[in-house]
């Protein structure tokens, strides 16, 4: 740098830097909502009112508690069905990333190869799987497993490749100076390093499969979504209510427990 | 990274690398493959046969990603529709941001009070535990199908989700900053201004960043609830009503050109601003 700016110029660049990226977002947003066709104020001026008919609505009442057992039953085979698939993908993940990460790739191409399957599989949209699946696998709580477990596979994998890049090279490389074999480089030297990290994405993807659970079921007819979407569509708003509130308990005892397990292992 | 596998020396003679993490983690683990096996053993399969159910997926697959097609859409409308969902994407993006920016102050334990930041904490829990489809299929029946319904669903989770992200962003600032400032007389919206903005925006662009790219992927997946028209309604009509496993692998692949493009402009924008900060 040549000159150092005065105090004066450097605000002064910095405000009008501020103000062309003001401009700039404002100007995205208003063509994103001509193009969405979405009247930002009238929109939100509902929202209150929207809040005040879903806590009239939504509201479980004494009649709800009679579908409890049904729920409850479908919520519990949902968590069943989400710690499944996270866990069965995570152990497909970690065989991926141990071939596609950086310091354990057995060859340069293997990492091409798992980068461009995972992106691939990560970027197909929960619909298309959802849609694909159901049209072969039927309408069962496999189908939606199978979702759950590709969506999961996808992502554990770039997640886990990454969390191996970022150990220290130099530990494998002593590893590998004392005459340390392939399979105990990995065994012994990058798995007990980052079986914390690798837990702690375990334990955020079974959270974001209950939540994406939701979804999948609302497409293809199984566990709660199936449920919500039967008690929704016939007006019973709130046993729909109750659903809602039973799965945002769950997803937050999950979240809580999971905060807790992250500590202990830390 | 912390390493924590000394034993104490006080310990007897019989050394263990085997500490209560390490023990910790075994049995979650352990437990967690118990419920997989018992789930797996349980599950509800509805009479499938396996071979019949792969080669037709073998077969989809090849008609999706060999022989992609429009179907009975035209180019035009599923581009129309796909910048539709694009749009999505970019408004609730941005429409949480400015809200979580203003709530996470409020949020953030070195600039609130605690009762109010553990009010909105818990509050913000609670929204982001509701799936987003279940937010946007909520405000269809309030305000009827559009995309207005979507817009406000999608956004109500966003800002729950920006909240949290953005809150601990804020208080990563030193507590000693804050206080210097305020000894100093320097008022409440000058020291977020001056202060601790310009510090953090790396985090909160990245945070933004990611926030849109889980908003585009939401917007095609609710496009079918709310009725938007947008290409998840097109993807939901050709996969769910029409089978047409053509259009569907069209749109696929769109989809993949988008998040391809996304991609480069996240590394690009951590590039940028690492080189700058």
């Amino acid at each position: 740098m040549p000159t150092k700016p005065t105090p004066q110029q450097f605000f002064r660049r910095r405000n009008r830097q501020l103000l062309i990226i003001l401009l700039i977002l404002i100007g995205i947003y208003w063509l994103s909502m001509v193009l969405v066709n979405f009247q930002t104020m009238s929109s939100l001026a509902q929202v209150p009112a929207g809040l005040i008919w879903l806590a009239k609505n939504f509201i479980p009442t004494q009649r709800s508690l009679s579908y409890l057992g049904a729920i409850s039953f479908q919520l519990w085979r949902t968590l069943l069905v989400s710690i499944a698939s996270t866990i069965c993908a995570g152990l497909f993940s970690l065989f991926f990333a141990v071939l596609g990460a950086k310091p354990t790739a057995p060859a340069p191409y293997w990492r091409v190869i798992v980068r461009l399957g995972a992106s691939l599989v990560r970027n197909i949209p929960v619909v298309a799987w959802s849609m694909i699946l159901l049209f072969s696998f039927k309408q069962s709580d496999f189908t939606g497993f199978l979702a759950l477990f590709f969506m999961t596979l996808g992502y554990l994998t770039r997640a886990f490749t990454e969390t191996i890049e970022d150990l220290d090279p130099e530990k494998l490389n002593a590893l590998r100076a004392v005459g340390a074999t392939y399979l105990q480089c990995v065994f012994c030297g990058v798995l007990p390093e980052v079986a914390t990290t690798l837990m702690s994405w375990l334990l955020y993807m079974i959270e974001n499969n209950l939540r994406d659970a939701t979804l999948v079921g609302i497409l293809t007819g199984t566990g709660i979504g199936f449920l919500f979407n039967y008690y929704f569509k016939s007006f019973r708003y709130d046993a729909a209510g109750l659903i809602v509130l039973l799965i945002a308990v769950l997803v937050i005892a999950l979240e809580l427990t999971s905060t807790r397990i992250r500590k202990a292992i830390a | 990274m912390k390493t924590v596998k000394q034993a104490p020396i006080s310990l007897p003679p019989k050394l263990s690398l085997l500490t209560r993490p390490r023990r910790i983690l075994r049995t979650v683990l352990g437990g967690l493959t118990l419920i997989t096996l018992y789930a797996l053993l349980t599950l509800n399969t509805a009479g499938l046969k396996i071979s019949s159910a792969m080669s037709s997926l073998g077969n989809n697959l090849n008609i999706m990603f060999l022989h992609p097609g429009v179907g009975q859409d035209t180019w035009s409308l599923l581009l129309r529709a796909l910048v539709t969902s694009i749009s999505l994407g970019l408004l609730t993006t941005i429409l949480g941001a400015l809200f979580a920016f203003f709530i996470a102050m409020g949020a953030a334990r070195n600039l609130a009070p605690a009762w109010l930041a553990n009010t909105i904490k818990a509050a913000m829990a609670f929204i982001r535990a509701i799936p987003t489809i279940l937010w946007v299929l909520i405000y269809s029946v309030v305000m009827g199908l559009g995309a207005s319904a979507a817009v406000v669903g999608l956004t109500f989770h966003s800002i729950a989700y920006l909240v949290k992200a953005y809150s601990e962003s804020i208080e990563a600032t030193p507590a000693e900053t804050i206080e210097a400032l305020k000894a100093s007389g320097v008022r409440f919206w000058p020291i977020v201004f001056q202060a601790i903005l310009p510090s953090i925006i790396p985090a909160l662009l990245s945070w933004t960043f990611i926030r849109f790219e889980i908003n585009f992927a939401n917007a095609v997946a609710v496009g079918a609830a709310a009725g938007a028209n947008d290409i998840g309604y097109y993807l939901f009509m050709a996969s769910g009503f029409y089978f047409n496993f053509h259009e569907v692998g069209l749109i696929v692949y769109l989809l993949l050109a988008v998040a391809v493009v996304l991609e480069i402009i996240s590394i690009q924008l951590r590039g940028h601003y690492l080189k700058q900060n």
